[in-house]
Formats: C-alpha cells, sequence, structure tokens
C-alpha cells in the first residue's frame, strides 16, 4: 500500500503477521509496519463486520486494533515493532482470554 | 405555546416515554414535556435488565406486577420492531445472581426461602443452584464462586435502543416531544389542566407526572404524593469482546453488541459528576472474581447516575382525588416495567381511571403521610 523511502537506512525488525514474516524497520509502529508490508492488514469491526485500517495513527480512532502476541484489541498505532513479534489480523470482537 | 392535548406526560426519559408511546398507540394525543440534556436523568443509570428475582419481599402485589411485566416484554419489543424497525434485543432465558464465599450463599439462600413463603405472590421459580450446576450454564466462572440463584423469567434488553425506538415510534404516533421545558406549576379551570414552562403555557385534559426524582415537587401541586429518596449509582463498561455470558446477572451482563457492563453499587449521594474510583475498584474486582478471564479487558467508560427509589423501594401509582384526570408513576425498575407502563398505565389513564385490583396496593396512601422502611430488595 505504502512504498518506503529509499533515504530510510533504519535497522530491518523481523515481525510475523498471521505467521508470515514481514520486514518491518526499527522505530516502526504496528501499524505503520502492516501498512508499509504487502499484507491484507484489514480488521473487521467488532459489531458490523465492517473492513477497516490504520487511520488516525495517533491513538484515537482505535481503528488499528489488532492482536500482537496473543492480546487483542492492541491499538497498533501505539506499538513499536520488536524482533519476534507476533501480529495477528483481528476478526471481529476480541476473543475470550486473549 | 399553546395547544389542546388529551395527555402531557410531564417526564421523557424510559418512565413518561412508554406511558407515552402506550397513550399514542391507543389514538390519543400526546405531549411529552421534557427537561434538557443536562438534567439528572434516572435513565441514565440504568442496566438494562428485565428483572424478577428477588423482587417484591414485603409487597406480594409487585411479584404479580413484575412477572406481569417481564411476560409482556415480548409483545413490546415486537411492537416496537414492527413500528420503527428497531430490533431491542430482548433475551429472556433466564438470569443469575452469584455468590462469592459460603456467607453470600447462605444469606442467599435464606432470602429465597422468604420469598418462597411469602402468601399472595406469584411464584417466579426462583432457585439456589450450587457452584457446579451453576458452572454447566457459565462454564467460565472462578473458583470463588459458591453458587447463586436462577430464576428463569429474567432477562435483558438493549435499553438505548428501545429508549430511541420509544422516541421513533413518537413520530409515528404524532406525539410532540417538548424538551427544555420544565414544568413550575400545574393548576386546573374550565376542566382542563394548564402546566408552565419557560416556554409557555401547555393545555391538557389529564396529566401523568412520570419525572422521576422531580414527582415530588409535582405531585402535591395537584393533590398527589410521592414520597420518594434518589440513589446513586455507578457503571463500568467493557471493550466489546466475543460472546462469553449466555444469561444476565443481577451485577454483571454482555450486551448484544459484545461490551460487558458491571454496575451494582448503590449510595446516598446525590452528585452524578464525579465517580468515586474506591466503588468502582469493588464492583470490578467482584466481578473478576466472577469470570476471571475479565481481568484481561480494558475498561472503556464508566459513570455515575442517579436513580429513582420511592420511599419503600416499590413503585407508585395513583390518581389525584382532588384534581381529577391527574396521574402520578414513580418506580425504580422502568426498564422492566416499561411494558406494563405502555399497555397497562397507558390503557387505564386513556380510560381515565387506575383499576384497584391491578394497580391499587402501589398507591401512595400506603405511606399514611408517614415514613416507611425499604425492603424491597433493592
Amino acid at each position: 500500500m505504502f512504498k518506503r523511502s529509499e533515504q530510510d537506512k533504519r535497522p530491518p525488525v523481523q515481525i510475523f503477521v498471521d505467521g508470515v514474516a514481514v520486514a518491518a524497520r526499527q522505530g516502526d509502529t504496528v501499524s505503520a509496519a502492516l501498512l508499509a508490508s504487502s499484507c491484507d492488514a484489514r480488521r473487521s469491526t467488532a459489531v458490523s463486520g465492517a473492513p477497516r485500517l490504520p487511520y488516525c495513527m495517533m491513538g484515537v480512532c482505535f481503528d488499528c486494533l489488532v492482536t500482537i502476541d496473543g492480546v487483542g484489541n492492541r491499538q497498533g498505532c501505539l506499538v513499536p515493532v520488536a524482533e519476534g513479534m507476533q501480529i495477528e489480523i483481528q476478526k471481529g470482537k476480541r476473543e475470550i482470554g486473549r | 405555546m399553546s395547544g389542546e392535548y388529551d395527555v402531557a406526560v410531564v417526564g421523557g426519559g424510559l418512565l413518561g416515554s412508554a406511558i407515552a408511546w402506550g397513550l399514542g398507540r391507543l389514538g390519543k394525543k400526546v405531549a411529552v414535556l421534557d427537561e434538557g440534556d443536562i438534567t439528572k436523568r434516572a435513565s441514565r443509570a440504568n442496566f438494562a435488565l428485565v428483572w424478577v428475582q428477588s423482587k417484591g419481599l414485603g409487597m406480594p402485589a409487585y411479584t404479580v406486577w413484575t412477572v406481569q411485566a417481564s411476560q409482556a416484554w415480548g409483545r413490546l419489543a415486537s411492537e416496537l420492531k414492527q413500528q420503527t424497525g428497531l430490533d431491542v434485543s430482548l433475551q429472556q432465558n433466564g438470569g443469575f445472581h452469584l455468590t462469592l464465599g459460603e456467607d453470600e450463599f447462605g444469606q442467599r439462600t435464606e432470602l429465597v426461602t422468604r420469598m418462597h413463603n411469602q402468601t399472595g405472590a406469584a411464584d417466579y421459580r426462583m432457585e439456589m443452584l450450587s457452584a457446579s450446576e451453576v458452572k454447566k450454564s457459565l462454564p467460565l466462572i472462578g473458583p470463588e464462586v459458591s453458587g447463586g440463584s436462577y430464576c428463569p423469567l429474567d432477562g435483558h434488553v438493549n435499553s438505548l435502543r428501545t429508549f430511541r425506538a420509544f422516541h421513533t415510534g413518537f413520530r409515528a404516533f404524532g406525539i410532540d416531544y417538548l424538551p427544555e421545558r420544565p414544568v413550575s406549576a400545574i393548576s386546573k379551570s374550565s376542566g382542563e389542566f394548564r402546566l408552565t414552562t419557560p416556554k409557555g403555557e401547555l393545555r391538557a385534559a389529564k396529566i401523568v407526572l412520570a419525572a422521576g426524582n422531580a414527582n415530588q415537587t409535582l405531585a402535591p401541586m395537584v393533590g398527589l404524593y410521592a414520597p420518594m429518596g434518589p440513589t446513586r449509582g455507578q457503571i463500568v463498561v467493557t471493550e466489546r469482546t466475543m460472546p462469553f455470558l449466555p444469561h444476565p446477572l443481577t451485577t454483571i451482563r454482555q450486551t448484544d453488541e459484545g461490551t460487558v457492563m458491571i454496575g451494582d453499587s448503590k449510595e446516598d449521594e446525590l452528585d452524578d459528576r464525579a465517580l468515586k474510583h474506591s466503588i468502582s475498584a469493588v464492583m470490578t474486582d467482584r466481578a473478576q472474581r466472577m469470570f476471571p478471564h475479565l481481568s484481561r479487558l480494558n475498561v472503556v467508560r464508566s459513570w455515575a447516575g442517579i436513580r429513582v427509589m420511592p420511599q419503600d423501594g416499590f413503585p407508585i401509582y395513583d390518581q389525584s382525588e382532588t384534581h381529577p384526570g391527574a396521574f402520578v408513576a414513580c418506580c425504580h425498575s422502568g426498564v422492566t416495567l416499561a411494558s406494563n407502563h405502555a399497555f397497562e398505565i397507558a390503557r387505564m389513564v386513556a380510560e381515565g381511571a387506575l383499576e384497584p385490583e391491578l394497580v391499587g396496593a402501589f398507591s401512595a396512601s400506603r405511606f399514611g403521610g408517614a415514613g416507611a422502611a425499604n425492603d424491597s430488595g433493592y
């Protein structure tokens, strides 16, 4: 969806999106890494199931909700990526106990 | 403002809205006089239960009235759906009151026994269940749950959508909803009532006072009596989660859209602008001990609201002897009783008289002008 700038020389960080390895950059938020990847990062909303992507990128709109390392409903735009992080695109409501 | 109405309903909360909708349904020309958005609305503190169990100790007639309301709710939900297209998500598959520890289980068992022993009360089949029996219906309960009481008539509803459906129904029935009109005086002349508001006078053949705690001030203007004391309740709401709670509890329920509501506080306090975190902490702690997985959920909203509490906890429905055509309605359970208000109270107001066999027990004459103890189960 987005193309990274060639001048961006930050070191790579490997994360996993639904089990698939994705190259992020140090300092990316989870949402930025998802938007820059070739993944289909669309979540579906909790009530109507409508597709959504990260929108405000500053912690306000909650449209970036995602499951990170087994914890649901995290705001991807507020969480920096870390090596080996497991991301799951969240479909619908947060699961019980996750 | 002027104009003639068959009935003016004073109060546009859930109670007034249900009665007004019911009157509109019968073809009456109705005005609803409401205050503004910032008024202390009891409806704001509702918990959306359509609840039967443990109600009516000390007044058998209240068990009969409550069971009737529970049974009429399906008809109300389907009429609202048909009229407005809005599904109020009524669910009536039985509800629980869970206990933590043996002391609470013992106290609840005693209450259930007292309810069963009350003569003249409707048998609403409330029974005590052990923790292992509860677990069959609510598999996610924690180890501290000692059991609980169950009543098959209990349920819950989407109360916000119910409120919206009533107001949508107002338009279909041609009911005039008039906000920002607190009533400061009521008089009767030439056979009609005149209500004074900041936006002018309104005239109506009959009036129904459904103004929550303000009924205390309004009722004496037309020879009625409404002894009440407001109480404060707090509610905590979590983010949406997958369905885990197939039955509502007295203190916890999961809405049709996935949020979890926690709310069992009651205080003699009148300020609804601030929350007491110590109270929210106790409520959420108890909720987590009942369902340990709730501890992972984020709280997204919490608020306080002022609720209506008639002096002895039971509803007041009365008609004025000095001012015929003036009625008063007060109750704590505006959601549970909405069906009775829409169908029965509205019908009796339209016909001009409350029926003693149906609501005679709820006349304010029971107070005898003096104070009464609250032993209603709230």
